[in-house]
């Protein structure tokens, strides 16, 4: 199998600072690390390749020091990594990002899988997966918590939902985003750490990937942050047991202690 | 203090620290009150290659030196004793077969050891050979291509838990101390039990049992180095392991020394941190410099073996004894220190100070060390003379 993981190099804590003029994250002085969700996405990729035999890419778009992180996905188990970085990516919102990964990807190979975590804890978009996938015309699923095997073009997993988990089928080659529930991520192996450590990461510019430039960096992103404001508190939740009639029963008795009915 | 550790040196024991803070740490009082074997544990430091420190890069190893292994060694044991101990054990079951094993054998066990797929246990120790390992009652008599193997070893660390087991047994008790021979003995093998798990003080989260041998066959290929060499393959591995029992001290004791500051400097007396008390301060001052000898010495003695000294019999008993010492008073000081609270399971210490105590009296009691210092010193001076 050829699995490729969408890594992002992302701030490594939640004390960053917004400039409030243009609406975007002050990146200067904040140390960063690999996007946790990542990482499970990283040890999923490492786990099946040890399952199923292949190889693991691991791909960004970012600054030269995005490098870092890819070093350290190759100190997690990564084979091989594609570094995104040329001036004419900058300012890309999701959109221009998950193009110019499928670009990358595209010239990355054949793949039969691609994993990213839900989300970053950036942007918390988890817009660049389906994105991306959507790019690449293949099938995509979010929120994978568990992947129950993998048949030749066949893969059956675990989506989890607010209530319980869906079981999915899809064919191959897809994307899908993963969850935390889905393992526990390895430390980083010595010899993975001193492969790092002398692995020289040659960027791949625009020219590269044979992107067009009206797709990529600021000229490509459409997405205008208008305002940015936490989300509506959910309101108190719960699920009934029992039989229908019991269940009826319930919610009767609850509505009319609240005088709605 | 520096000890010009290289960048590699320094990645291991980066790499020994996050798998302790990430996944001993957390579990190790558990580990301790359930009396229950670190699986998950060990397969992490597997998977960071810990388990192949020491073993050849032909063996899938990465051929280090015993600096580097005793680095890795400290930290875990800084974090628990009890995972170290199983971690330490491996090695000393290995160390037959890396210093005396033949080609073939090499090939066949170190590749899973080092990968960690295989568990090692070094099988020496019976009901009247401790100390003096002359005692030895387990038989091994060759019949054609066989050896039976009968007896029963006692304290077997890995016990059960292990794969190969590298044991010492009396193929000719007529001939005294070169009647003995090192076998491995694979787990499975028809006539090798296991005998009852013990309940011990401390180190609980390491697995302890009797081996019991009935009428077990193994193949001749089996026998490790030449018949009649098993007391020589036994002394080396003792040679070998007794320093990393000095590291798995220091790091004991540093770990209890890191808890009992944090602890201090936080404790308020008589309106301000007991740390501001210089019976306190005196306290954790000579915790630290005894500590900080100890690890001197370790690694001193670690830098010796890597150099490739011949004679190590006296430098790694000192290290064994003094820093293993060093770890009984400090993890003690530790909990007084910590007064009331460190007495309690809820801090490490306790533990620390119950793990600590086994330092003092396995891979040779710390009077055992002193006899070896004791007399190579006399046949030096003797020599001298």
């Amino acid at each position: 199998m050829h699995i490729i993981v969408l890594v992002k190099q992302v701030p490594d804590t939640a004390e960053v600072k917004i400039n409030r003029e243009t609406n975007t994250l002050v990146r200067d002085g904040v140390p960063s690390i690999i996007n946790p969700y990542d990482r499970y996405a990283l040890e999923e990729a490492v786990r099946l390749r040890e399952k199923h035999g292949g190889t693991v890419t691991a791909i960004t778009m970012g600054p030269p020091q995005a490098a870092e992180a890819l070093k350290e996905a190759v100190s997690l188990g990564a084979d091989s990594v594609v570094l995104l970085s040329d001036r004419a990516f900058a300012g890309a919102d999701t959109w221009a990002t998950s193009y110019a990964l499928s670009m990358g990807i595209r010239k990355a190979g054949p793949f039969d899988l691609i994993i990213a975590g839900k989300q970053a804890i950036d942007g918390d978009t988890a817009q660049v997966g389906p994105e991306t996938a959507d790019m690449l015309g293949i099938p995509f699923v979010a929120y994978i918590r568990k992947i129950e095997k993998v048949e030749g073009k066949l893969m059956v997993a675990e989506r989890l939902m607010d209530e319980g988990y869906d079981v999915v089928e899809t064919t191959l080659p897809c994307l899908i985003t993963v969850v935390k529930e889905i393992n526990d991520p390895r430390v980083p192996s010595l010899k993975g750490k001193m492969k790092a450590k002398g692995l020289q990461v040659k960027p791949w510019t625009a020219k590269d990937i044979g992107a067009d430039e009206s797709k990529i960096g600021l000229k490509g992103s459409p997405t205008q942050v208008v305002r940015i404001f936490p989300p509506a508190p959910r309101g108190q939740r719960e699920i009934l047991g029992g039989t229908i009639e019991e269940q009826v029963a319930a919610v009767t008795k609850k509505l009319k202690a609240q005088s709605l009915i | 203090m520096d000890y010009f550790l290289t960048e590699e040196q320094l990645m291991i024991r980066d790499l020994a620290r996050q798998i302790a803070q990430e996944k001993i740490v957390p579990v190790r009082q558990e580990l301790d009150e359930h009396n229950r074997f670190p699986h998950e544990i060990i397969k992490a430091m597997a998977q960071a290659d810990l388990l192949g420190i020491y073993i050849p890069e032909e063996y899938g190893g990465l051929g280090k030196g015993s600096l580097d292994f005793y680095i890795a060694i400290e930290e875990i044991s800084k974090a628990c004793l009890g995972v170290s101990t199983t971690y330490a054990a491996n090695a000393l079951g290995s160390y037959p077969l890396l210093l005396f094993g033949s080609s073939e054998q090499k090939k066949k066990y170190l590749p899973d050891i080092a990968a960690g797929r295989k568990l090692v246990a070094f099988g020496l120790t019976e009901a009247n050979a401790g100390s003096d390992a002359s005692g030895i009652q387990t038989t091994a008599r060759l019949e054609g291509s066989e050896y039976v193997v009968n007896g029963t070893k006692q304290w077997i660390t890995n016990g059960g838990e292990a794969d190969v087991y590298t044991i010492i047994a009396i193929t000719d008790r007529a001939k005294g101390p070169r009647g003995a021979s090192a076998f491995v003995v694979e787990k499975g093998t028809p006539g090798f039990t296991f005998g009852k798990k013990e309940n011990k003080m401390g180190i609980r989260a390491s697995c302890t049992t009797e081996l019991i041998f009935n009428d077990c066959r193994i193949p001749k290929e089996n026998l490790i180095a030449k018949q009649g060499m098993g007391f020589i393959v036994a002394m080396k591995t003792l040679d070998s392991s007794r320093a990393g029992v000095g590291a798995q001290g220091v790091g004991v004791a540093q770990g209890a020394i890191d808890e009992a500051i944090k602890f201090a400097k936080q404790r308020i007396q008589f309106g301000q941190p007991v740390t501001s008390f210089q019976a306190v301060q005196h306290m954790l001052a000579d915790m630290q410099t005894m500590t900080e000898a100890a690890r001197s010495l370790v690694y001193a003695v670690a830098r010796m073996i890597d150099g490739g000294a011949k004679d190590i019999s006296r430098p790694s008993a000192m290290a064994k004894l003094f820093a293993t010492d060093t770890a009984m008073k400090v993890t003690t000081d530790a909990v007084q220190v910590m007064g009331g609270s460190g007495y309690m399971k809820e801090y490490p210490v306790e533990k620390m100070m119950r793990d600590a105590k086994i330092l003092q009296i396995y891979e040779g009691t710390n009077q055992i060390q002193r006899n070896v210092i004791g007399l190579d010193m006399i046949k030096e001076a003797t020599r001298a003379k």
